[in-house]
């Protein structure tokens, strides 16, 4: 089983890394990006084979180290 | 006094903080310092460690997030122990970062807001000298140390930013923000004071002939620890 990991910063925390590349695309002329946010997406394979169990094993992973949940919010999806 | 200091791959400040707790130690108290460098895998402290120093450096080559292998790696958990049981700890740049990815210290370190990595001395204002870490400076003392990130850009929310000014656990602010820091913070403790964790590197302002002395008295003050002192103050 595969799980999709999607770690962003939470709303209202700058985003430098976000502001950086909309201005880039503002310079290439893509005039119609108001905003950017960038994250990261981890991919994990697990041998877990019942799929809710599997779940919350990746939520206490996202807690625990995968994402920072003072800045970073994440959402889980099963593939 | 007993420092102990950890060293993660990619630790690269572990022996400037060594040398700067040694001259301290050398200059002042009849007992001196002493120093044990003690490896990530280790998952205890040597007995009778007084502060665990976390060292800057890029631990774990800053993969996933800065500080937050470390956080997670075996000799954090003896620093949790020791925090726990009121042990002083001190977290410089990517030991600041581990600090606050432990819990040990609120908020979080960001992207510096101009994307840039940042090295240059810059002026920090003494915000409190209510720590062992700045006992020896005075409020509103202004000092030059280094800063050497690229993620160094504090961040709390408001609530948090308004319970560490109300319970007086800034400890240095910048003059000239280099980063975007909530509150121009560039030091903060913990709610029992005895865990720093800042950005910029008082052990790179610990000789005249490199940087500058302005980090000494931080040294200075940290060398009088003792067993004594742990237990009163």
């Amino acid at each position: 089983m595969k799980a999709r990991v999607f770690v962003m910063l939470k709303n209202g925390v700058l985003d430098p890394q976000g502001e950086a590349v909309r201005h880039a695309l503002g310079t290439l002329g893509f005039d119609s990006v108001q905003g950017v946010r960038q994250g990261k997406v981890i991919e994990l394979e697990l041998d877990e084979v019942d799929a809710a169990l599997a779940e919350a094993q990746v939520g206490e992973m996202c807690e625990k180290l995968l994402a920072n949940t003072v800045i970073e919010s994440y959402r889980v999806e099963m593939i | 006094m007993h420092a102990a200091i950890l060293v993660f791959p990619g630790s690269n400040c572990d022996r400037d903080l060594k040398v700067a707790f040694e001259a301290a130690g050398a200059a002042g108290a009849a007992e001196g310092v002493k120093v044990s460098m003690i490896w990530h895998k280790d998952q205890e402290l040597p007995h009778g460690v007084d502060i665990v120093a976390v060292p800057g450096g890029f631990s774990f080559g800053d993969y996933l997030r800065c500080g937050a292998i470390a956080a997670n790696s075996p000799v954090s958990e003896a620093l949790r122990k020791h925090v726990a049981r009121g042990g002083y700890a001190l977290g410089i740049c990517n030991g600041f970062q581990v600090l606050t990815e432990t819990g040990l210290l609120p908020g979080a370190l960001r992207r510096n807001a101009d994307q840039k990595f940042t090295c240059k001395t810059v002026a920090l204002d003494v915000a409190t000298q209510n720590s062992v870490f700045t006992s020896e400076y005075s409020v509103g003392q202004r000092i030059n140390t280094p800063i050497a990130n690229h993620d160094g850009n504090y961040f709390v929310d408001a609530d948090t930013l308004a319970q560490l000014r109300a319970e007086d656990r800034i400890a240095f602010t910048y003059v000239d923000n280099p980063n975007g820091s909530v509150g121009d913070i560039a030091g903060v403790l913990s709610a029992n004071r005895r865990v720093l964790g800042m950005m910029p590197h008082p052990e790179r302002a610990a000789d005249a002939a490199l940087g500058g002395t302005d980090g000494v008295a931080m040294f200075r003050a940290l060398s009088g620890l003792a067993a004594g002192i742990m237990a009163t103050a």
